[in-house]
């Protein structure tokens, strides 16, 4: 699935209904019988960097298990962690650009487990002191104009595990450390979501501005965005309840999928008398459900410490100043841009600006065009044609091999009315398939439109004479009929007529 | 067994060696032998280097001379891995580069490392089950550094596990012994301290012209002490800790154990250096130590803290005054302190070391090397019996009070607690002896060698008493050397430290090399009962 088959689910999202509170089953009304959902998410977001956070190994993927792995990896004895100061200024740049605070001095802590896939046994990250801490972002709510603001806790780097292989036989597990030690940053937001739909919203939307600032790929199928959701209920204006924790959440589909079963069965417990207990629960794809896999009495004591092999990040004016320079335009400052200079529609800037390419691409297509009126049309264009045409195809918009400057033309084309919309379609169609140019296209095929008076003329003489009885029909009142005599007009001149003029002869010949 | 005198031992070489022109061409040819046996007998670096240079003896036969000591010797357990060939190829090699005049500061000079190091395709075990058939392919930074000196690595020396103990008898290779023996009862083996026990014994007994050790908690100047050494810990993050098998991370520090103060000069030199794979390596411009050694302490302060002499014995009180003696007479000044931290050390060491070590061991799990429990069916399983069956009971100990004092709830009320008392005392030497003094003076043991029987009788905290003087330094991340400084009335070796301030290991040498001339141990050194040694000539 390419990121345009994701873009289509996610903008079907905007018609749903928010959830913000679930009624009890079978009551309505009273602010007794209401449920507010809190829900906070973890995301770890894998750090784009070429190596390891502590190693010089590369994070490529789909290499041969275990062929990406040093002696640091593996925990060798006597093996020290250096840190890769790349993967802390891609930290540095993702806080800014959530609107965090960049301490000055962060620590890594040992998280203390064991595990078959944590060579270590313990992973190094940040507790006590993380890098990031108190930062937003504002996600769009499915009305198109308002916003909320969520609140991001921290950020804090650390080290991933290996991956376990359990179903390559049936006596051995098998361990590949390809993984282990890639640099990942978790993302820990407050508890202010109110529904499955603002989790969604915000997952989209920190993907959106990764992908901006270039700091994570965030492809969710090769794990380096995974989500965790904590999840309470409780009566509006009541303390929190008992919060749970789900993991092994593949997909933002599936995010809404396991937040609203949760929510559901938090609901129907509480209202059976049952108490919520603290628990991590995992999500089942395929049945669509949470079951539990520990509770809070069985769950680890991580013995968090200071990790002594490293020395604190220590962090200068001028290394975060640096860094804030080179930040991009972010989406929501290129989405008020995009309202305010093409006068775009709140949903077209939203879709438009989700990804920084199609944003490229756009913009790229409006310098294009020579008529002022064109933004408007290059963007529905983008949005309808050519989305849906990434879709049918499976490509992603950097797949496409015509320049987008293309589209800019071709809607000059219809604005300078060399071509109808109709025929603008079929052009579009072409287009895609040879990458010709659209002017070409029209110039080859002949699908110039037809302006002649005189030639217009005479097929709407032709029509009138063939059709008597609808002519009839139209003078006793039909009024309707109209559009039969035009499509017919269009029908002979091979859709190439212009519609205006169609009209007007047609109006001046019949009334 | 019999008990000789080295005096006797010469006595006899010098016998021999007469007694050659009297007999016939093999008794001659005995007597030599004999002689240049005394001659690698006490060998310093220098002097070997001497030898070498000057074709006195090539590096092959001094390694091979080394090597067949520890296998006739055997009985000491100091050295427990050797590869012969290749000790001879190096040795070889190393009369190659001599012969084409390459000039190194070791080349040629046989060395023996403590198990703790990584040694590329040998065998390097920590002296624990876990690590038994170890092979590392990779070579730690200080033993690199070594090996780029010139340096003929012997083998690896026995150690405590997991450099875990002050007596070197938690070793899964048993314990390792000093050849030397007490006079009140000398039939009793006696232990080289720990953890670095087998190379104290080793460079003690001769089996190798000098040796490397650790020290987290004492480990290098306990035995230095114990065995009549010199032995440095140095300033954390002097030497890369990188390819050192970790103990405790912010404690460890790898530094040398020598015959005498200049060997420690050349080896910590060539041992020390910044290094970017360890991030606790400090970049600083490692000082010709030799330079330092001969010259004036005249207008030196040396400072001596009330708190580090209280419930000395007799025998230890009379030892620092006799060397504050000399100090005066070398044109120090003394200079009395109270540092009130210092006595909190041995409580945060034990907070600290084992909660670092609990984490640092978690890699030993059977899963990807070392030893692994056999028929386990679940994962579990596979952590608890490889671990239960391989870490020793004093590793376990240690592991079983690190994870306690990590434990949630109790990480305030003791790790966090430890590591304010470490500020402390860091804050204390800096504002209440280092802005005062030089360098500050103390025993670096209580005691004196003792026998396995006497560490049996101890309970672990009675044992964990030995490294109260020690610890101190590496709580404190400062530079800390042991000199030999007297005999016991039991006939043993008795060693003070020298602590200094961060990277003033310079000064330190400089007030050791004067203290090993008044000591003048050397000349004691012949008294000490010794255990008759196989090829002691």
């Amino acid at each position: 699935m390419g990121k345009a088959a994701l873009r289509r689910t996610e903008t079907q999202n905007f018609t749903e209904e928010p959830r913000h509170f679930v009624r009890s089953s079978g009551t309505t009304g009273s602010r007794n019988d209401e449920w507010e959902i809190v829900i906070g998410l973890e995301v770890h977001a894998q750090i784009s960097t070429k190596s390891k956070l502590f190693s010089g190994s590369p994070t490529d993927f789909g290499a041969d298990p275990n062929s990406q792995v040093s002696f640091y990896d593996a925990a060798m004895p006597g093996m020290l962690p250096v840190l890769n100061s790349a993967a802390v200024d891609l930290a540095i740049k993702s806080g800014l650009s959530i609107n965090g605070t960049i301490n000055k001095i962060s620590k890594f802590d040992r998280k203390n487990y064991f595990y078959p896939d944590l060579p270590a046994g313990y992973q190094i990250s940040q507790l006590y002191f993380p890098i990031v801490t108190n930062g937003y972002i504002d996600i769009d709510l499915p009305d198109g104009s308002s916003t909320k603001r969520i609140n991001i806790e921290r950020i804090h780097i650390e080290q991933d595990a290996g991956k376990s292989i359990h179903d390559l036989s049936p006596e051995s597990s098998y361990i590949d450390l390809n993984r282990a030690g890639i640099p990942l940053m978790e993302i820990v937001s407050k508890p202010d979501m109110r529904s499955s739909l603002e989790a969604m919203q915000y997952v989209k939307k920190l993907r959106t501005i990764l992908r901006y600032i270039e700091t994570c790929d965030c492809n969710m199928e090769r794990g380096n965005l995974r989500v965790d959701a904590n999840i309470s209920i409780r009566r509006p204006g009541d303390p929190f309840g008992n919060r749970v924790e789900i993991k092994n959440i593949n997909s933002i589909r599936f995010l809404g999928q396991a937040l609203d079963y949760e929510a559901e069965r938090q609901i129907m417990a509480s209202e059976s008398g049952e108490e919520i207990i603290q628990e991590t629960r995992l999500f089942d794809a395929v049945t669509g459900q949470t079951r539990s896999m520990r509770t809070k009495e069985n769950s680890d004591d991580y013995r968090y410490f200071p990790d002594p092999d490293l020395r604190p990040i220590v962090l200068t004016d001028e290394r975060i100043d640096k860094i804030r320079g080179e930040l991009p335009e972010l989406p929501d400052a290129k989405k008020a841009r995009f309202i305010e200079k093409y006068s775009l529609s709140e949903s077209d800037a939203i879709v438009l600006t989700e990804d920084r390419v199609t944003a490229q691409y756009f913009e790229r297509a409006v310098s294009a065009s020579k008529f002022e009126e064109s933004p408007r049309l290059i963007a529905n264009w983008i949005i309808g044609e050519l989305f849906a045409f990434l879709n049918k195809s499976g490509k992603d918009i950097d797949d496409i091999e015509f320049p987008i400057e293309y589209i800019g033309e071709l809607v000059d084309l219809i604005l300078d009315k060399t071509i109808s919309g109709n025929i603008a379609k079929s052009v579009f169609t072409r287009m895609v398939e040879t990458n010709e140019n659209p002017s070409k296209i029209v110039k080859d095929q002949g699908l110039v439109q037809i302006r002649d008076d005189s030639v217009i003329k005479k097929v709407v003489e032709e029509i009138i004479e063939k059709n008597p009885n609808q002519v009839a029909e139209y003078k006793s009142g039909k009024q309707q009929l109209f559009g039969f005599f035009v499509g017919q007009c269009m029908k002979a001149m091979q859709g190439k007529g212009n519609p205006e003029m169609i009209n007007e002869i047609l109006r001046a010949m019949l009334d | 067994m019999i008990i000789s005198k080295t005096e006797n031992d010469e006595n006899i070489a010098l016998f021999s060696f007469i007694s050659g022109g009297l007999c016939d061409i093999v008794s001659l040819c005995l007597g030599m032998l004999k002689f240049i046996c005394e001659m690698k007998k006490d060998l310093t670096i220098s002097a070997a280097r001497n030898g070498l240079v000057s074709g006195e003896f090539s590096s092959f036969e001094l390694t091979s001379w080394y090597l067949d000591r520890i296998e006739q010797n055997a009985s000491l357990n100091a050295v427990i891995t050797i590869d012969r060939e290749k000790s001879l190829l190096a040795a070889q090699r190393a009369d190659e580069k001599i012969a084409t005049g390459v000039d190194l500061p070791l080349l040629g000079v046989p060395i023996a490392i403590k198990d703790l190091f990584c040694t590329n395709g040998m065998r390097t075990t920590a002296c624990s089950k876990v690590l038994h058939d170890f092979i590392p392919g990779y070579e730690s930074t200080v033993t690199q550094n070594l090996l780029d000196d010139g340096a003929v690595f012997l083998g690896k020396t026995n150690m405590d596990e997991f450099a875990m103990g002050s007596a070197n008898i938690s070793s899964y290779f048993g314990p390792c012994f000093l050849p030397f023996r007490k006079k009140s009862d000398p039939s009793v083996r006696l232990v080289p301290g720990g953890s670095s026990g087998g190379s104290a014994s080793a460079v003690a007994s001769d089996l190798c012209v000098a040796a490397t050790g650790s020290d987290t908690g004492g480990s290098i100047r306990q035995p230095a002490s114990f065995s009549g050494l010199v032995g440095i810990k140095p300033t954390y993050g002097l030497c890369s800790r990188w390819g050192m098998i970790a103990f405790a991370s912010s404690l460890d520090q790898a530094g040398p154990l020598t015959k005498t103060v200049e060997d420690a000069a050349i080896m910590l030199k060539s041992m020390a250096g910044y290094d970017p794979k360890d991030s606790t390596s400090e970049n600083v411009q490692i000082p010709d130590y030799l330079e330092s050694i001969g010259q004036s302490i005249r207008g030196i302060k040396i400072g001596i803290a009330s708190e580090l002499m209280a419930g000395l014995s007799q025998e230890n009180l009379e030892l620092i005054d006799r060397v504050c003696g000399w100090l005066k007479d070398s044109g120090c000044e003394i200079v009395d302190l109270s540092l009130k931290t210092v006595p909190y050390s041995l409580p945060a060491y034990y907070i600290i070391a084992p909660a670092e070590a609990s984490s640092n061991l978690a890699r030993y799990d059977g899963v990807r090397y070392g030893y692994r429990a056999e028929g386990c069916r679940t994962i579990d399983e596979l952590f608890v019996r490889s671990r239960s069956e391989g870490f020793g009971e004093e590793v376990k100990r240690r592991i079983l009070a690190g994870t306690y004092v990590l434990s949630a709830g109790y990480y305030d009320a003791y790790y966090a607690k430890a590591l304010k008392i470490r500020k402390m005392i860091r804050d204390d030497f800096r504002d209440n002896a280092f802005s005062r003094v030089d360098a500050v003076l103390l025993m670096t043991t209580p005691t004196t060698a003792f026998s396995i029987e006497e560490s049996g009788k101890m309970t672990p905290v009675e044992m964990y008493l030995n490294d109260v003087f020690t610890v101190t330094a590496n709580i404190a991340g400062l530079p800390g050397i042991s000199i030999p400084a007297g005999l016991s009335g039991d006939g043993l070796p008795m060693g003070v430290q020298l602590l200094g301030d961060r990277f003033q290991e310079e000064i330190l040498l400089r007030i050791a090399h004067i203290l090993e001339k008044c000591a003048n141990f050397g000349e004691l050194k012949k008294s000490i009962l010794m255990e008759d040694m196989v090829n002691d000539g």
